[in-house]
């Protein structure tokens, strides 16, 4: 049997490395014991934004599907809570049943966009382009939306000046329903994003995965293992889409307000940036990646966005020419190296590798 | 003889260019069969035509008795067909194991004894972790023709099996292809190499101009003057 050869590969620096990849979660989950709420609060607001970022990583690094696409169902699923929510009330029921409603909306359109990109054989740059129209059309369309005949029910869209006043989650609690707020919803955040990391390491490690390589190398010889190519692509281009309405929802309850500039070219540049530069192949990579960027971001933002913007872009173009696999992935792949313990065969990127430790 | 494959009245034609002019074609079970011609004779799109990469102009692809005009590459996949591609296609960023995982869930086939058959097998043991990117090109070959087989399939298409082996490998390659037939494998090959055309077949196709210029036993059909001059560009 040749798994008698693979216990040699689980070194004790193996199993260091192994253990170092809970080190950030076990970090994330004490942070809120040591800083104050408000801080807790944006905690939060950084990472949020990971499940658009992975959903894309998903999409780009394991199916090679470039989408500009993340803000479009961010926006959809943030303005659906907001008309949910608005209408319904502010009852702990109806807020969870906006958050669902918000990801059923995203999961639909991109159901609808994904089937006409995918099954119309659209291919390569070309989906980049359309996924880039429909969310500039999209910010377009909700900007134009002030007057007052733009409503929904009790909701009313707002145009640029964007919807506001929707109402936090809440959950029932002896003596009236909680709060989720500041360290409450960090924490809401964060176990969902372990949940959410788990699922996708699950899937993405199996075959499912594999089968997503395969197409993204080589599609016509994918096609002769019977793999229908479209099918797969849908559900991947899907599933990273629902996981961008899920960071929109968030972050639409997380401020109680969303505006169509969260579609607009700046927002879908982002997810990009992030992913491209934290490593598209690795999820956990881009977890702790975007959650840093945003946290950069929203600290130089004090300085002024543009500076954000300007370092963003150079942090970028760094990567591209120095790391091209991302930053993470490279940093890691030279700890492996300076640990002596260098595989013969190292991937590009990280995932590989990780997946073939994750079998032996 | 049950029949797998049958091509009636077969036609390609690229705007007005006619490429493949009416081919009737039969592979039954059990046969290797290799389809032989000079350069331009049509063989690559004739494989096209019944891998359906390409739609016939006009006539049928018939496979276990069923049209498969419209049918999709992937489903003639499920449907029992296997296709080893001339150039190699593998995925450079997965391993070799990996690629036969692939292929053996894709057969639901995910016993762990069969992935180290086929390493065994198609003499890939040492190469087990090794990316398909850093494999020789024949490992390559070998590699595909291993996913191409652990789909079990009804009927394996080998275009250019051996195309830039080197003759040892070609030769073991050979050895491979008639240990599969003996298993019981029916197999159409595509191919140029007449040495290795002669190890393995037991029936020949002759294509030339888009059409079929001669069928039959092996031995038969390389004494024909026809092919002779066709093939090797000169008279007996």
């Amino acid at each position: 049997m040749k798994q008698t050869k693979e216990p040699s590969r689980l070194s004790p620096a193996s199993a260091t490395t192994r253990a170092a990849h809970y080190v950030p979660w076990l970090v994330a989950l004490t942070l809120p014991l040591v800083v104050d709420a408000t801080t807790s609060g944006n905690l939060a607001y950084c990472l949020l934004w990971a499940f658009g970022a992975v959903g894309l990583a998903a999409m780009w690094g394991y199916g090679g599907i470039l989408s500009f696409g993340q803000t479009a169902f961010f926006g959809l699923a943030g303005y659906s809570y907001g008309i949910f929510t608005l209408n319904y009330g502010d009852a702990w029921f109806d807020s969870w049943l906006g958050l669902g409603a918000g990801l059923v909306v995203s999961i639909v359109a991109a159901a609808l966009i994904g089937y006409m990109i995918f099954y119309g054989r659209i291919k390569g740059v070309f989906i980049g382009i359309v996924t880039l129209s429909v969310t500039l059309v999209l910010e377009t369309f909700m900007s134009q939306t002030a007057g007052p005949q733009w409503a929904i029910g009790e909701a009313r869209l707002n145009g640029y000046n964007g919807m506001g006043g929707m109402p936090p989650l809440t959950v029932p609690w002896p003596g009236g329903p909680l709060t989720l707020e500041n360290a409450s919803f960090y924490y809401l955040v964060l176990i969902l994003l372990i949940v959410v990391y788990a699922a996708m390491r699950k899937l993405l490690d199996g075959t499912f995965g594999l089968t997503l390589i395969a197409i993204r190398e080589n599609p016509q010889r994918a096609e002769m293992l019977g793999v229908d190519i479209r099918r797969h692509q849908l559900l991947v281009f899907v599933l990273g889409c629902a996981l961008g309405g899920l960071s929109g929802a968030l972050y639409t309850i997380w401020g109680s307000y969303i505006t169509p500039s969260t579609m607009g070219l700046t927002s879908a540049a982002m997810p990009v940036i992030w992913v491209a530069t934290s490593g598209r192949k690795s999820i956990g990579g881009t977890i702790l990646g975007t959650a840093l960027l945003v946290w950069l971001s929203q600290n130089l933002a004090v300085y002024g966005s543009q500076y954000a913007l300007i370092l963003l872009g150079a942090i970028l173009l760094i990567v591209v020419l120095a790391a091209p696999e991302g930053l993470l992935p490279f940093v890691a792949r030279h700890l492996r190296r300076m640990q002596g313990r260098a595989g013969q065969d190292a991937p590009r990127g990280g995932a590989c590798l990780k997946r073939e430790e994750g079998k032996s | 003889m049950t029949t797998l494959l049958e091509t009636r009245g077969l036609k390609k034609h690229f705007g007005g260019a006619h490429v493949i002019n009416g081919i009737d074609f039969r592979i039954d079970a059990g046969e290797i069969r290799c389809v032989i011609g000079p350069n331009g004779a049509g063989k690559s799109t004739f494989f096209k035509l019944i891998t359906g990469e390409h739609r016939p102009s006009e006539g049928s692809v018939m496979f276990l008795g069923q049209d498969m005009s419209h049918v999709l590459p992937h489903e003639r996949i499920r449907m029992g067909m296997s296709i080893k591609f001339q150039i190699p296609g593998v995925f450079p960023d997965l391993s070799v194991r990996q690629h036969l995982q692939l292929s053996l869930h894709r057969a639901k086939d995910d016993r762990p004894e069969s992935l180290d058959e086929l390493l065994q097998r198609f003499m890939l043991e040492n190469e087990e972790h090794v990316l398909a990117r850093n494999l020789s090109h024949g490992k390559k070959q070998w590699l595909e023709i291993a996913m191409a087989v652990s789909l079990r399939p009804k009927l394996l298409f080998l275009d250019e099996p051996v195309a830039g082996m080197s003759v040892e490998e070609t030769h073991a390659t050979g050895e491979l292809i008639k240990r599969l037939s003996a298993a019981g494998l029916t197999m159409m090959v595509v191919e140029h190499d007449m040495t290795f055309v002669k190890q393995i077949a037991s029936r020949v196709t002759v294509l030339h101009g888009g059409s079929l210029l001669a069928d039959g036993p092996l031995d038969e059909i390389l004494a024909r003057d026809d092919v002779a001059e066709v093939y090797l560009g000169k008279k007996k």
